[in-house]
């Protein structure tokens, strides 16, 4: 598979060519599992794996859970209740669940930023960074309609919040928002549509993630260097590459090891942590919370809903403009999905032909303030609507906006990059110097 | 070439236009019971109506009800809240427009217009009775009440927008004031909400 040239899978007992005639399944996942592999990729190419622990871990627990969950107003709350007390093991697959999504997001973020951080979204990896957007949207909507099942209060309020967002749409919005809802306001009809997409959509992702990694498979890997693995020869390949099987399988799983040793330590001693306690207070129509705060993974983007209000002259201006058209509601939600479409137009907004961020000088700086940023979002995104947080939120989410659309298109023209690496190989040599043959390496220094 | 393959070439170009058109038909028709069956349902489109008594809602006081699965306010004001709201001048207001369901569209944002007709032969004061959604106008939070916020109305605790004594948008990001809802006085203690 993919232009990296190396040894592809030849039927050779009896059996195998028999079947390799008819489905040439086992050449598929030999060709997948012996994909040629950069050497020196980091720690930071873990999270891919860890993500597919993660679909997998909240596709099995799910499918368990919705065998005890009723998803009606009167019994959702009771029958997860049901799960914490009754059913044998439920508080655990619950907890396991619950707090798979924490980590699901945990490690979504760390893949992202690894790309971002390393141009893995660059020529000739656009396709299977859009991809990953589109599993990224479909997580966050999946994470959404399944923190809406248990009918506590930050559920209810979450979710009339949340599908208030359409609303805002001119013209249109209030039809959009009845139709998804299913009444005028969230009801029985609600939920129970939102329980059918939870369980459908894990498997919409599970169907890109093989599209995903086909792109990827085909493109090869992206790595901390940036460089292209040599395709001229299979012998200069090799030098460059081992294969993934077994070499990064076993790397991987042991950052898994080390990760899921983090994660089950929460879920068994504080499982709640990162849950709200007023999401076990039966869902009531008639009180709010005295302060709805999504889940933890959607703070930054809640932030940046909530940054644009009338003070605001870009508000005021985009206003003017349309006539009113866009105002400030309409407009904190086109910010909201617009920040998620100026990260996705990257691949085309950075004008720099230096992939990796380790030859980029300038570009680390805003890349980590860049990092840093998203942090403040998610910190500002948890307080109340007041000063000084609307500022800081008002300021943070500009500078996400400048970074995809003024300071990534600039910096490739302003900033003299350095010396890359020529090779994969010399990159690695040069932190793994060869340790046989008696030779001494030239590169130790003298003391 | 004969003057039939001609025509088979026309007929063939029919045939596939025929055809796409009846496909992009027939998935519309396929389509559309899919997406509908979202719309709300019969039972939750039947228009509700419910009766409310209100005889035990003192002046400074208010209560909630559900309605159509929305919260709606009842608060019978003191002659101070009255006035505060009688104070300000409409054209200072972010929305200048009375969202009465009961009187004219477009009507302005004065106090009397945002307030019940007193049933006939009660000594309520006028402008005492306010009734509306209790649905903040940016996302739908219910705002908290008794004298909340900076305007000593309503204070939406989502995202901070501040209602005034008689509910509207004096402060926040919230567009529009507090709709009224379709009510009238049955009798002196009862209101008919839709």
């Amino acid at each position: 598979m993919g232009g990296i040239p190396h040894d592809s899978y030849e039927p050779k007992s009896g059996g195998e060519k028999w079947l390799y005639r008819r489905l040439p399944i086992v050449g598929l996942a030999y060709d997948t599992l012996m994909l040629p592999t950069p050497k020196n990729l980091n720690w930071m190419w873990i999270w891919g794996i860890v993500l597919t622990f993660c679909l997998a871990l909240q596709i099995i627990t799910g499918v368990v859970l919705a065998m005890h969950y009723t998803p009606h107003v009167d019994y959702a709350f009771a029958s997860v209740e049901h799960i914490m007390r009754n059913v044998n093991g439920g508080h655990f697959l619950r907890y396991l669940h619950q707090n798979g999504a924490s980590l699901f997001f945990v490690a979504v973020y760390a893949h992202i930023f690894r790309g971002l951080y390393y141009g893995s979204y660059k020529s000739p990896r656009e396709i299977t960074w859009i991809i990953g957007m589109l599993i990224y949207l479909l997580m966050m909507g999946t994470a959404f309609m399944g923190y809406v099942l248990p009918w506590g209060q930050m559920s209810f309020w979450g979710a009339t919040v949340i599908t208030g967002l359409f609303g805002a749409i001119p013209f249109i919005g209030e039809a959009i928002q009845t139709w998804l809802l299913g009444g005028p306001a969230v009801d029985n009809a609600t939920l129970n549509r939102f329980f059918s997409l939870h369980y459908l959509l894990p498997f919409v992702i599970a169907a890109l993630v093989a599209v995903h990694i086909w792109a990827f498979h085909t493109t090869g890997n992206n790595n901390p260097t940036g460089v292209e693995v040599r395709r001229t020869s299979k012998a200069e390949a090799e030098k460059d590459t081992v294969p993934f099987w077994p070499y990064f399988v076993i790397k991987d799983l042991f950052g898994l090891a080390v990760i899921l040793a983090v994660f089950f330590a929460v879920v068994g001693f504080m499982p709640n942590f990162l849950g709200h306690p007023d999401n076990y207070i039966e869902a009531n129509a008639l009180a709010t919370p005295a302060h709805i705060v999504p889940e933890w993974y959607f703070l930054p983007f809640y932030a940046i809903l909530r940054a644009f209000t009338d003070e605001v002259w870009a508000v005021q201006f985009v206003g003017f403009i349309t006539g009113g058209l866009i105002d400030a509601k309409f407009f904190g939600v086109l910010a909201m999905f617009g920040s998620i479409a100026v990260m996705a137009l990257a691949p085309w907004l950075d004008t720099s032909s230096v992939r990796s961020g380790r030859y980029r000088p300038m570009f680390k700086w805003w890349f980590w303030i860049f990092v840093v940023n998203f942090f403040v979002l998610m910190w500002v995104g948890a307080m109340p609507a007041e000063e000084p947080y609307n500022t800081v939120s008002l300021i943070a989410s500009t500078y996400w906006f400048a970074y995809f659309l003024v300071i990534l298109p600039l910096l490739g023209v302003i900033e003299k990059p350095l010396a890359q690496p020529e090779t994969i190989e010399e990159d690695f040599v040069s932190h793994y110097p060869a340790k046989t043959g008696g030779a001494q390496s030239a590169a130790t220094p003298a003391e | 070439m004969s003057h039939a393959d001609d025509n088979e070439g026309t007929r063939r170009d029919f045939l596939y236009y025929a055809t796409a058109g009846a496909g992009a038909v027939a998935t519309g028709a396929a389509v559309w019971p899919l997406v509908n069956q979202m719309n709300p349902s019969a039972d939750v489109q039947a228009l509700s109506s419910i009766r409310v008594d209100i005889s035990g809602v003192e002046p400074g006081t208010q209560i909630a009800v559900k309605w159509l699965g929305k919260p709606v306010f009842i608060r019978r004001r003191t002659q101070a809240e009255i006035d505060d709201a009688n104070a300000v001048d409409v054209s200072t207001l972010p929305d200048p427009f009375a969202r009465n369901a009961n009187i004219e569209e477009g009507s302005s944002a004065i106090d009397i217009n945002r307030t019940m007709v007193p049933p006939e032969g009660s000594e309520d004061g006028a402008e005492e009775w306010l009734v509306m959604m209790g649905v903040c106008t940016h996302f739908g939070c219910v705002p908290l009440g008794d004298g909340a916020g900076e305007f000593g109305g309503w204070f939406c605790p989502c995202h901070g927008s501040h209602y005034d004594t008689a509910g509207r948008i004096r402060k926040g990001p919230a567009p529009e004031n507090l709709p009224v809802p379709p009510a009238v006085f049955v009798d002196a203690t009862t209101i008919k909400l839709g």
